[in-house]
C-alpha cells in the first residue's frame, strides 16, 4: 500500500483529498502546515507528498526546499496541489524539484491521473 | 435530411429506438447500453435549447424533418467523445518507437488518427514525435463529429481537461495559458491535418499510411459495419504498415484481412495472404 501525506491548512480540503486517495488505496496521514510536513517526513517517509503552496508557519516551498536538503534517502515524489495557477508559479516548482503540479480544483481523476503520472496508482 | 426507414437492426421501439436508429444510420454507433438509460439526461440540454417540451417531442420533431440541423445535433449529443492525453501513454509511446524503427523511404511518415475527438490523440503524438527530435510526420487527424473538430482545430482545453495524462512539464511546453483555459501553441497544432470523415460511410483518406490509430471507435459497432471499416483500414495501410486499436479491441475474429502484429505487441498489420487463403 502506497502512502500519501496531505499537506494544506484546509482542513476541508484535507477531507476532501483523504477521501479520494484513500479511494485509491493509498495509506493517507494529514499536516496542516509545511513544519508538520517535514516533521512527519523525518519520522517515516511517505511515497507521496500532495502539497498545498500558502500555508501557515512554514509555506509549502519552503517545505520542498527543506526537503532536499535532509539525509531522507528515498526522497517522496512531491506533487503541489494549489489555487497558484499561474505559469511563473508553476515553473519555480518545477525548478525547486516538484514533481508534478495539480491546479485546484480538483476531482478524482485529476489527483489519479497526476499520481499515476509520478507512477505512484 | 429525413430519417430513412429504420434499419432491421434496431430491434427497440419507441422514442429511444428511432433515437438509437438515427445515431447508427449516421455513425454506425450503437448507443452504448450505459447511454440508452441515461438518454433523457444527455438529450435535456438540447430540449432545452430548442424549446422542445420532451422526448416525444423531440421524436416528432425528428420524424416531421422540420428542421435538418436537429438531427445533427442529436448525433453531436450521443457520440461518446470522452478522451484524454496520452491515453495508454505506453501506446503511443510504442506508437513513436515502431515509427522511428520503419524504414525512411523517401518521403515523411504518414500517421492517420481516426476518430481524434478533441484532439487529444493527434496532439500526444505530436508532442512525442516533436521531443524525440528527427522528421516530424504528417499527422492527420478525422472524426465524424463537426463539434469535436472545431475544438481539436481551436487547440483549447480547459484546465480538467489539461491535468488527464498531460505532465506538468509538457503542460509549460506546449501550452499557453488563455483566462480560465490552455491553448496548444500553433506549432503544435498546425502539425495536424484535421478533417471531417465518417468512417461509417466515407470512403477511407487518400493515400497509404504507415500507422493509422483508431482506439475507442469501433466498441460501439455492430460486428458487421466494424468488419467493414477494419477492412477499409487494412487497405489504407501500406505493406508492412501497423493499426492501432484501443486497449482492450482487437481485429481477431472480426476480419481475417489483419493480425497481430510479430514486432509490436498489441498492434496489428496486414495478414499474409498466405494464412489469409489458408
Ligand atoms: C471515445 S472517442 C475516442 C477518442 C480517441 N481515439 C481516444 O482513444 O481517446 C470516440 C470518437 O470516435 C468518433 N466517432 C464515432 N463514430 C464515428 C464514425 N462513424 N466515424 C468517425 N468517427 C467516429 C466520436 O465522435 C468520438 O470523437
Amino acid at each position: 500500500m502506497k502512502s500519501c501525506l496531505v499537506v494544506d491548512d484546509s482542513k476541508v480540503i484535507r477531507k476532501v483529498a483523504r477521501h479520494i486517495l484513500e479511494g485509491l488505496s493509498f495509506e493517507v496521514r494529514e499536516a496542516a502546515d509545511g513544519r508538520e510536513a517535514l516533521d512527519a517526513c523525518l519520522d517515516s517517509p511517505p511515497d507521496v507528498v500532495l502539497l498545498d503552496w500558502n500555508m501557515p508557519v512554514m509555506s509549502g516551498m519552503d517545505f520542498l526546499r527543506a526537503l532536499r536538503e535532509t539525509a531522507i534517502p528515498d526522497k517522496p515524489k512531491v506533487v503541489f496541489c494549489t489555487t497558484e495557477n499561474g505559469i511563473a508559479y508553476i515553473r519555480a516548482a518545477i525548478e525547486a524539484g516538484a514533481d508534478e503540479y495539480v491546479m485546484k480544483p480538483f476531482d478524482r481523476e485529476t489527483l489519479q491521473s497526476k499520481l499515476q503520472i509520478v507512477g505512484m496508482a | 435530411m429525413t430519417l430513412r426507414p429504420m434499419p432491421a437492426a434496431a430491434p427497440r421501439v419507441g422514442a429511444t429506438g428511432i433515437i438509437a436508429a438515427l445515431l447508427e444510420q449516421r455513425t454506425g454507433q450503437q448507443l452504448a447500453p450505459n447511454r440508452s438509460w441515461r438518454l433523457d439526461a444527455t438529450l435535456k440540454p438540447l430540449l432545452r435549447e430548442r424549446g422542445l417540451a420532451d422526448f416525444d417531442e423531440l421524436v416528432g420533431a425528428l420524424l416531421g424533418a422540420r428542421d435538418p440541423s436537429l438531427a445533427d445535433a442529436v448525433v453531436e449529443a450521443l457520440l461518446n467523445q470522452e478522451t484524454s492525453f496520452f491515453r495508454d501513454a505506453g501506446v503511443l509511446e510504442q506508437v513513436v518507437e515502431a515509427a522511428a524503427a520503419m524504414p525512411n523511404e523517401g518521403g515523411r511518415l504518414r500517421i492517420w488518427s481516426a476518430g481524434c475527438s478533441t484532439g487529444q490523440e493527434p496532439l500526444s503524438l505530436a508532442m512525442l514525435f516533436a521531443e524525440r527530435g528527427g522528421d516530424m510526420p504528417d499527422i492527420q487527424a478525422t472524426d465524424v463529429s463537426n463539434g469535436a473538430l472545431v475544438r481539436a482545430r481551436a487547440g483549447r482545453y480547459s484546465q480538467f481537461e489539461v491535468q488527464r495524462g498531460l505532465p506538468i512539464r509538457r503542460l509549460m511546453q506546449w501550452f499557453d495559458p488563455v483566462g480560465e483555459d490552455w491553448v496548444a501553441k500553433s506549432d503544435l497544432v498546425d502539425r495536424i491535418r484535421y478533417r471531417r470523415l465518417n468512417l461509417a460511410s466515407d470512403p477511407v483518406l487518400p493515400g497509404r499510411f504507415d500507422i493509422i490509430l483508431c482506439r475507442n471507435v469501433l466498441l460501439y459497432f455492430n460486428a458487421g459495419m466494424r468488419a467493414k471499416v477494419l477492412d477499409a483500414l487494412s487497405c489504407a495501410l501500406r505493406p508492412g504498415g501497423l493499426l492501432v486499436l484501443g486497449a482492450g479491441e482487437t481485429v481477431i475474429g472480426q476480419t481475417d484481412r489483419l493480425e497481430p502484429s510479430r514486432d509490436w505487441r498489441g498492434f496489428y498489420a496486414i495478414a499474409e495472404p498466405a494464412r489469409r487463403t489458408a
